[in-house]
């Protein structure tokens, strides 16, 4: 292998991060990281510290908390927050919506009504960049989202009018208002981020790994019973082995069926699966063929 | 997990299959995903098709999907066990030609699709340009259709004849043939049993061993200065680290190197990384180096070896792809240059010709560049840069420019050196 100097693919999608956030922390004002707890976050985190290690991450890390938050993902987030000694903004979507900035949605999603939250607090602490865990291969919208997305002075992504991402040569050029959205993991995949989690021997929460969990079947999706998510009238739970693919709102995420309780073994499910992730377990995505591209418009991730 | 990645760019429009080309290849490598058929499926009988429309997998936006056509470059990724494949899908038509170099400018493989019934179109002539114009190593014709022709080897030699015979004014390295059947399958991933005179290896497979280690420029120490690291803490004060990706060369600890622009020559002390130090770098490696003596060294400064350095040149003669539909490239006016990570600003000087992609003729006397069109110029930059031939290095001889007024990338240029002016591509004069 290191005779031939060919790297491995894994090896190579670091390498390109690396360079990302290197380019972000030299040529934007003040960049943040979008961090929630989950996989994809926890990964571009990692990959930040070992960016500029043995500096510390040059960054604020920036958390738009929806209020339905599964328990273990926030002490999560704040063990890693911690660990690195990070500042971490909080951006509440309970208080935003107490003060009146945005009003709850009739299906309890709060996926949308996040948007003009994490607007608002990108806009009071002057980010110019903030750092996404968007991949390419999630969603078609996304497939066509550069590494360095432009927004407007409200957030707005408009596909038509994207900058040319030639080499790994990048724009970040904005003015006052304007930012830039930069995804480090745009090229890799699902099953890539489990391999480096696997590689690296990152910790991610235990509600990724199967366990015996008490679920309900809604809308041919098990959801979780948790403190989010309560047996309607006629609705029966019963214990399965799940697992969860993804870590959005704990009232709206679904678990799949598994056995796959180790990362070693999810690498090995990943594989062979048949089905996207988000297809399988985000019902906040099902909303029409072009969910992703009109939330983005509006300044959505 | 020593699987390798492979990049590569497809041009093409709906016509030609290119499309349905994808499509078999995410589906019988078993990357295409249930419920991402289901959606093309159920969309493909609501508009009434009597076929699984695959092109419906690569049209994610929804002005495509209303106007049935695809206008950016779509990245779609699936992976074998020998290698992790990166597509850049891009659409084939005149105008987008900017997708089209954008695409090809990472891509270690470019696909061209002839259709066999058609042959050569200006459309794959213009393709396998663009495709030699950003140096992407391999080409691979895809001869499409081949069911269409009763797999006729005849049809398919006569189409392998005149390209080659139009790649010999192009700069091709590796150019190989493959007659095929997207939408049977035939040579895509499975050996066709209609075509047992073809005696190459089915495309997939193709892709699976193409040689791409001995593309880099391991020759040429090139390491851009990326971002300076310096932690604030006690025991750490008098550290220094360069931080960057290595864009050609092999950097060793011990190596001496001379620093661009001061001209300084120093000793590499350390190669390190988050993980560790290591014994070399090359490229695409994000490494740190440190060296043995304090020199001021900043972002947009440049390592090389002190007998192998780039040229420091500030008058830049280059190939110019322009990008932007609300304002021509202009003699006279200065844009913002970004190469490597060096930024300054660059006046255009003189647009020594236009050249027509479709017949490779050189147009001289033109006033400006407008959307899509490619030509060579002469900028003046504020600051020098230090450049290799593109053809030679791709990552020293790139560079973008942006228009200051708009912010936006409005072009792509190649860097042709003086001294190997006529490595240009030899385009003919009308």
């Amino acid at each position: 292998m290191k005779k031939s100097h060919v790297i491995s693919q894994l090896a190579a999608l670091e390498a390109e991060s690396i360079h990302i956030f290197r380019e972000v922390a030299a040529e934007m004002e003040r960049p943040c990281l979008l961090f929630s707890g989950g996989k994809d976050s926890i990964v571009m985190l990692h990959i930040a510290r070992k960016a500029f290690a043995p500096a510390p991450i040059p960054f604020p890390v920036m958390h738009v908390d929806t209020g339905l938050n599964f328990a273990e993902v926030l002490q999560l987030r704040d063990r890693w927050v911690d660990q690195l000694g990070l500042r971490l903004v909080v951006a509440s979507v309970e208080e935003a919506i107490t003060r009146g900035l945005v009003k709850e949605e009739p299906n309890g999603s709060r996926n949308r009504i996040q948007t003009p939250v994490l607007l608002e607090a990108a806009a009071r602490e002057k980010f110019d960049a903030l750092f996404g865990g968007g991949r390419r291969d999630e969603e078609k919208a996304r497939a066509k989202e550069r590494v360095f997305s432009f927004r407007d002075e409200f957030g707005q992504w408009d596909p038509k009018n994207q900058r040319p991402e030639i080499w790994n040569l990048y724009n970040g050029k904005v003015f006052p208002g304007e930012s830039i959205r930069v995804f480090p993991l745009s090229n890799w995949t699902e099953l890539d981020i489990w391999s480096y989690i696997e590689s690296e021997a990152i910790e991610i929460p235990s509600l990724y790994l199967a366990s015996e969990r008490e679920v309900v079947l809604r809308d041919g999706m098990l959801y979780a019973v948790n403190e989010f998510v309560a047996l309607k009238s006629g609705e029966r739970s019963e214990l399965r082995s799940v697992r969860y693919r993804t870590m959005g709102d704990a009232n709206l995420t679904a678990a799949v069926e598994s056995t796959a309780d180790t990362v070693a073994k999810v690498v090995a499910e990943i594989a062979a699966v048949r089905v996207t992730e988000r297809g399988a377990t985000r019902g906040d995505d099902k909303v029409s063929e072009a969910a992703m591209e009109d939330r983005k418009k509006e300044g959505y991730f | 997990m020593d699987a390798d990645l492979l990049r590569f760019a497809t041009a093409g429009s709906v016509d030609d299959g290119k499309s349905t080309l994808i499509g078999r290849l995410l589906f019988d490598s078993k990357s295409l995903f249930s419920d991402q058929l289901e959606s093309v499926e159920r969309v493909s009988r609501e508009r009434g098709h009597e076929y699984t429309d695959l092109s419906l997998l690569t049209d994610g936006l929804r002005a495509e999907r209303e106007q049935g056509i695809t206008i950016d470059v779509a990245y779609r990724y699936f992976a074998t066990p020998k290698r992790k494949f990166i597509i850049a899908d891009t659409p084939g038509h005149t105008q987008y030609t900017r997708n089209m170099v954008t695409g090809a400018s990472t891509a270690d493989v470019a696909l061209v699709l002839v259709d066999a019934r058609k042959g050569m179109t200006e459309q794959s002539r213009r393709h396998a340009f663009i495709a030699s114009l950003l140096g992407v190593p391999h080409m691979i014709v895809c001869v499409n259709k081949m069911d269409l022709v009763d797999w006729s080897e005849s049809v398919f030699e006569g189409i392998r004849a005149e390209f080659t015979e139009f790649a010999t004014r192009l700069r091709v390295r590796d150019l190989t043939f493959i007659p095929l059947s997207a939408l049977s399958g035939d040579n895509v991933v499975q050996r066709s049993a209609n075509m047992p005179w073809f005696d190459g290896a089915p495309l997939l497979s193709h892709l699976e061993r193409l040689h791409v280690a001995s593309d880099r420029n391991l020759v040429d120490v090139r390491f851009p200065v990326q971002y300076v690291v310096r932690p604030q803490s006690h025991e750490t004060r008098d550290y220094r680290g360069y931080a960057g990706t290595v864009a050609s060369g092999v950097l060793k600890p011990g190596d001496k190197v001379r620093v661009l622009p001061g001209g300084h020559e120093t000793t590499i002390a350390t190669i390190e990384t988050a993980d560790g130090p290591l014994e070399e770098a090359y490229p695409p490696m994000a490494v740190i180096v440190t060296l043995k003596d304090e020199i001021d060294i900043s972002r947009g400064d440049m390592l090389c070896r002190p007998a192998n350095a780039p040229a420091v040149l500030q008058d830049l003669d280059a190939q110019i792809c322009w990008m932007d539909e609300s304002a021509a490239l202009t003699p006279g006016k200065t844009y913002g240059i970004k190469h490597t990570t060096r930024t300054a600003r660059a006046v255009v000087k003189e647009i020594a010709y236009r050249i027509d992609i479709n017949t490779l003729h050189r147009v001289e006397g033109v006033e400006g560049l407008a959307l899509n069109e490619i030509g060579r110029v002469r900028l003046r930059t504020t600051k020098p840069l230090f450049v290799d031939e593109y053809q030679s290095n791709r990552q020293t001889g790139g560079f973008i420019l942006i228009d200051e007024s708009t912010n936006r990338t409005v072009a792509a240029g190649m860097i042709i050196r003086e001294s190997n002016a006529e490595a240009a591509p030899p385009v003919e004069t009308e």
